[in-house]
């Protein structure tokens, strides 16, 4: 029998039957569906979190003094032991430590912000010009903190655009304004690019100044609240962790690892902890759609056992025509195929128009990947050949006798 | 050329066993019109499923064109059924919402013939069948009974068997479309040379035959040459 026949019969005996075949190809169009969407909806929740922690610098090593209690900006625990870091360190790391691309110091505390007529509570990080290298700030309007602010003391400040909004009104065009923050006038010179909220904590809402004068004027003192690294590739950020932190320990006098007074945290640990976390959510996602899939399959053997039963007599004068059993076992076979097949089919497009429409309306930014297709299209595959074989063998095992007494 | 000797076949049902032929034999030569009949449950139904490779003895020889059939595996028998056999059956057995063309090209499908060649076989079929080709294009649902049965007899013939067997091929007819179908075997047989073997229980569509074989409880009762010679009534 030629593979165009099978195909011919195939699809006759499926137009013959049409609400029948279409829905039990549902099953399949809906599993495959779930599993492309799903997958899809995993992936993006996947990289819209992974930019998110991107997003406040690449191959970033934060150092922070006492316990380690997050990411990005450490809110101060008070004076005492968190007070261990200071610019000698940061001195230090960037001279002794190898593959380091920058090295960002940050002296960081809340204070009232006040603008003509109106104040706002915000973040007040004194920082050096490298900070916005090592943590992706880009300027909008004016400039960045520069070495010369730095080494002059200078009182000028960069606003990201939350503050910006808060002090002088939405949009408002702040340069060259003056800013209060604890009885000091600070000179608005730049304002920060928005970067959108990525969770705990407002990158929008900052307010920036040189780390010498936050230290002469705000603190008052010598120590820095975090050390931004920035690695020089993603291989050797576990390198420069492991030799900052024996330089560190060696700079404050510590033998023992374990009584270090600061932690370090490594932005790829970060990374790889929230993307298991969303692995794990996408897995579940797949493997309720995977049931769907199942449940599909079943239905296709279903109607497939119906339609053996149906056609009886057919198979009986098949066989007696000279059918053998491998004719008739290719043919049902192909039914149960071609069905999980076209299911398939519908089911990736299906899949993809649903993430399609969830990009679209801006849910969340998702990404069908080619190994789900594939793997879509190989599950369905093998769901017709699994499920089919039980009905195709009973149509091949059937007497051509019996078979073609059937009533 | 059909051999059969000593044809038993045993049926079991529980402990009983059953004796459906009891040692039959007999001889048809390439080109007999042979009609087999017997009442109901003589076990001309087992002799015709023997003879048409259906099914194979409990013991006894069945040589067709030379080759023994009585020990053939599954697949063997298939490809005898394809080869050298063709069925008319009394529900005529055509693929339903199927057109009558397709119905007749179905046994070359197994044979691996070309879609071009499936068609001109199966148009010279129908032709030979005596259907009109007006037909060839309507679905098997759409077709009267006694050209439904010429349908079959044409997918019978397709692929030129050496033995027609046609199991109570007018059963479901009326007396008038029976007689023209067993014209349309008559003229096969006088007319091509086709074997022809008729299965039947009424003794007025077994005198259609040229040579009747009785069969009752398993046994060959009576090998006579028809002596009557129907004159059928082609109008």
């Amino acid at each position: 029998m030629k593979i165009q026949d099978i195909l011919h019969e195939t699809y006759s005996s499926l137009s013959a039957n049409k609400a029948r075949s279409g829905l039990t190809m549902l099953g399949i169009i809906i599993g495959i569906a779930s599993v492309i969407a799903m997958t899809a909806l995993g992936a993006g929740a996947q990289s819209s979190i992974e930019a998110s922690i991107q997003s406040i610098g690449s191959n970033l090593i934060i150092v922070s003094p006492g316990a380690q209690r997050g990411p990005g900006f450490q809110v101060s625990a008070g004076r005492g032991s968190a007070k261990s870091l200071t610019l000698q360190d940061v001195s230090a790391i960037s001279a002794q430590v190898s593959n380091v691309r920058a090295v960002a110091p940050e002296v960081t505390s809340r204070y009232q912000v006040t603008a003509p007529g109106t104040n706002t509570n915000t973040e007040v990080s004194g920082v050096t010009s490298t900070y916005s290298d090592v943590r992706n700030v880009t300027v909008d309007e004016g400039s960045f903190i520069t070495d010369q602010n730095v080494n002059d003391i200078s009182k000028v400040a960069v606003i990201g655009p939350t503050a910006r909004d808060d002090l002088f009104g939405v949009g408002s065009d702040a340069i060259g304004q003056t800013i209060r923050i604890k009885q000091q006038n600070f000179k608005v010179v730049g304002i920060t690019k928005s970067k959108g909220g990525s969770g705990f904590n407002n990158p929008d809402d900052y307010v920036f100044i040189p780390i010498s004068t936050a230290m002469r004027f705000l603190s008052g003192d010598q120590y820095v609240n975090a050390i931004s690294i920035s690695a020089t590739d993603a291989t050797s950020t576990t390198q420069v962790q492991a030799d900052t932190t024996s330089i560190l320990l060696n700079q404050h006098h510590i033998s023992d690892p374990t009584q270090a007074d600061f932690s370090t945290l490594n932005q790829a640990d970060i990374i790889a902890t929230a993307s298991s976390v969303t692995g794990t959510f996408t897995t579940l996602l797949a493997a309720v759609a995977g049931i769907s899939l199942i449940v599909g399959g079943i239905g296709i053997m279903n109607m497939m056992l119906t339609t053996v039963t149906e056609r009886t007599r057919e198979i009986g004068l098949r066989k007696a025509i000279g059918a053998k059993k491998r004719d008739i076992n290719l043919q049902f076979l192909a039914e149960a195929i071609l069905l999980t097949f076209i299911g398939g089919t519908l089911g990736v497009i299906l899949g993809w128009l649903i993430s399609f429409a969830v990009t679209y309306f801006k849910i969340l930014e998702t990404s069908v990947s080619l190994s789900s297709v594939l793997l879509a299209f190989g599950v369905s595959a093998l769901i017709g050949i699994v499920f089919g074989y039980y009905p195709a063998r009973r149509a091949s095992n059937l007497n051509p006798i019996d078979a073609l007494r059937y009533e | 050329m059909i051999e059969i000797k000593n044809i038993i076949k045993t049926y079991k049902t529980g402990d009983v066993e059953f004796n459906a032929l009891n040692g039959v034999s007999f001889t048809i030569a390439d080109g007999e019109f042979v009609a087999i009949m017997g009442p109901s449950g003589s076990g001309k139904s087992t002799l015709m499923h023997i003879l048409g490779a259906l099914d194979i003895p409990t013991s006894g020889t069945y040589f067709l064109d030379g080759k023994d059939v009585s020990t053939m595996t599954d697949d063997e028998l298939a490809d005898i059924r394809k080869d050298k056999i063709g069925f008319v059956f009394q529900s005529f057995n055509l693929l339903p919402r199927t057109t009558v063309l397709r119905n007749v090209m179905l046994p070359l499908i197994y044979e691996g013939i070309n879609a071009s060649e499936r068609e001109a076989r199966a148009r010279k079929s129908l032709l030979l069948a005596g259907l009109d080709e007006g037909h060839f294009k309507n679905l098997s649902n759409q077709l009267s009974g006694g050209q439904i049965q010429r349908v079959a007899i044409a997918r019978a013939l397709v692929n030129e068997p050496s033995l027609i067997l046609a199991d109570e091929p007018t059963g479901n007819l009326d007396s008038k479309t029976s007689e023209i179908v067993l014209a349309t075997f008559k003229k096969l047989n006088k007319e091509l040379g086709r074997t022809v073997v008729l299965i039947t229980h009424e003794q007025d569509i077994a005198e259609h035959a040229d040579r009747i074989l009785f069969i009752k409880d398993g046994l060959l009762l009576e090998d006579k040459i028809n002596q009557i010679k129907k004159t059928v009534n082609q109008k």
